[in-house]
């Protein structure tokens, strides 16, 4: 880790320390302080869920207990890149659940998993509150509203092979 | 101490306030069978094994986690109870790798009594048959998730009684584990005080002393829990 890093890494420390101040401490703030830490770190390792239980005075298994409960927190790290597909009713039934077996097979990654290079992460979401661009996928923060199986592995593939020539 | 008085199996059974149904039930030699319950612990209704039919209820409500209420009309064995126990043993059963014969709690464990009381022969639904692991890092104990149930009486044990809340679920529904801190092996476990009474709190083979192979018992809480309460 260079130095940039670790100041980094330092801020957001001292960021999740002024939010647990704010939340005085308490133990049922905990959900709060999870996603106040997830918006921080991008996900929860195990150093983190062990600082805030020790911080909040709760168990460490009853802070990983919560978070693992959660669909909300991740406790992998997130892939470069994002591949989130509505399986909400609307899109289910324009066939968003389908589309999301096409990917899985052809990324060869499971449905919340990422891919062991940590290039790619496919997961699902239970409606974005889109229903007349169904079926909807978000690939890194950007809709594809309509999708289809052939434009979505372009455009993913497209961001894959993007990374490569990018610094 | 205000009384009330219930009906269990069309006997009137006396009852104190804030009493549970199924402790009313025992004292009247109504035996509901129970898997998560254990004396001396909060109950948690999580097997739903002590399901009971209260008149006027549209549902079979938990025994173990209902309050006994004045001029209740409670049935405890009826076709209905016995079909819906039965489908939850066995998707217990189901759920796990549940190899008896090979299991340190063989002719002692709670899930097989119940099994052959419900006369369970066979199983309806397809083993999911997964790889839970075993965790046998601690000097002394050992946990196989194989065997695991998901009871939570090791969590409300070590939570309750030993103060130390080792123990907690990770997951939801059928993927759910036992974890240890976070998520750790438990022989690195910081507030493990290694008690033992998360073992002798299982009702399977799950939770197992490492020199005890063969037998393993499994003992009610209630003493610890009267014995820690008039300390407070």
């Amino acid at each position: 880790m260079n130095v940039h890093d670790s100041h980094r890494a330092d801020d957001r420390h001292r960021a999740l320390e002024r939010v647990m101040q704010q939340h005085r401490l308490r133990p049922d703030s905990l959900i709060e302080i999870l996603h106040a830490a997830q918006r921080q770190f991008g996900w929860l390792d195990r150093d983190v869920l062990g600082l805030i239980a020790a911080r909040l005075r709760l168990p460490p298994s009853l802070v990983y207990g919560v978070a693992s409960f959660y669909h909300a927190f991740r406790l992998e790290p997130p892939g470069r890149h994002r591949c989130t597909v509505c399986t909400g009713t609307s899109c289910h039934l324009k066939g968003g659940s389908r589309l999301l077996q096409q990917l899985e097979q052809h990324f060869g990654i499971a449905c919340g998993a990422t891919a062991p290079d940590g290039s790619l992460t496919l997961e699902n979401v239970r409606c974005l509150g889109a229903c007349g661009l169904a079926p909807l996928i978000v690939i890194d923060d950007e809709a594809c509203p309509h999708a289809s199986f052939g434009p979505v592995v372009e455009r993913l593939t497209a961001s894959l092979d993007g990374e490569d020539t990018s610094p | 101490m205000p009384r009330l008085t219930l009906t269990i199996n069309n006997r009137s059974v006396s009852a104190r306030r804030g009493e549970s149904i199924l402790s009313a039930a025992r004292r009247s030699g109504s035996d509901i069978p129970t898997l998560c319950n254990l004396g001396g612990l909060i109950p948690a209704g999580a097997c739903r094994v002590c399901l009971v039919e209260v008149a006027g209820y549209p549902r079979p409500v938990p025994a173990c986690a209902t309050r006994a209420e004045q001029g209740m009309v409670v049935t405890t064995d009826t076709e209905r109870l016995t079909a819906a126990r039965r489908m939850i043993v066995e998707l217990l059963l189901a759920e796990r790798n549940h190899s008896c014969a090979v299991c340190v709690m063989n002719q002692h464990c709670q899930l097989q009594d119940l099994a052959a009381r419900l006369g369970i022969d066979h199983v309806r639904f397809a083993f999911i048959s997964p790889l839970a692991g075993v965790d046998i890092s601690h000097e002394r104990f050992g946990i196989d998730h194989n065997r695991c149930i998901l009871c939570r009486r090791c969590v409300r044990v070590c939570d309750e009684i030993e103060g130390a809340h080792t123990w907690d679920v990770d997951g939801r529904g059928a993927a759910s584990r036992i974890i240890c801190d976070l998520a750790q092996p438990w022989g690195t476990s910081a507030t493990c005080t290694g008690c033992g009474k998360c073992v002798q709190a299982c009702p399977t083979g799950a939770l197992f002393e490492k020199d005890a192979p063969t037998k393993k018992a499994t003992i009610d809480m209630e003493r610890l829990s009267e014995w820690r309460r008039s300390r407070k």
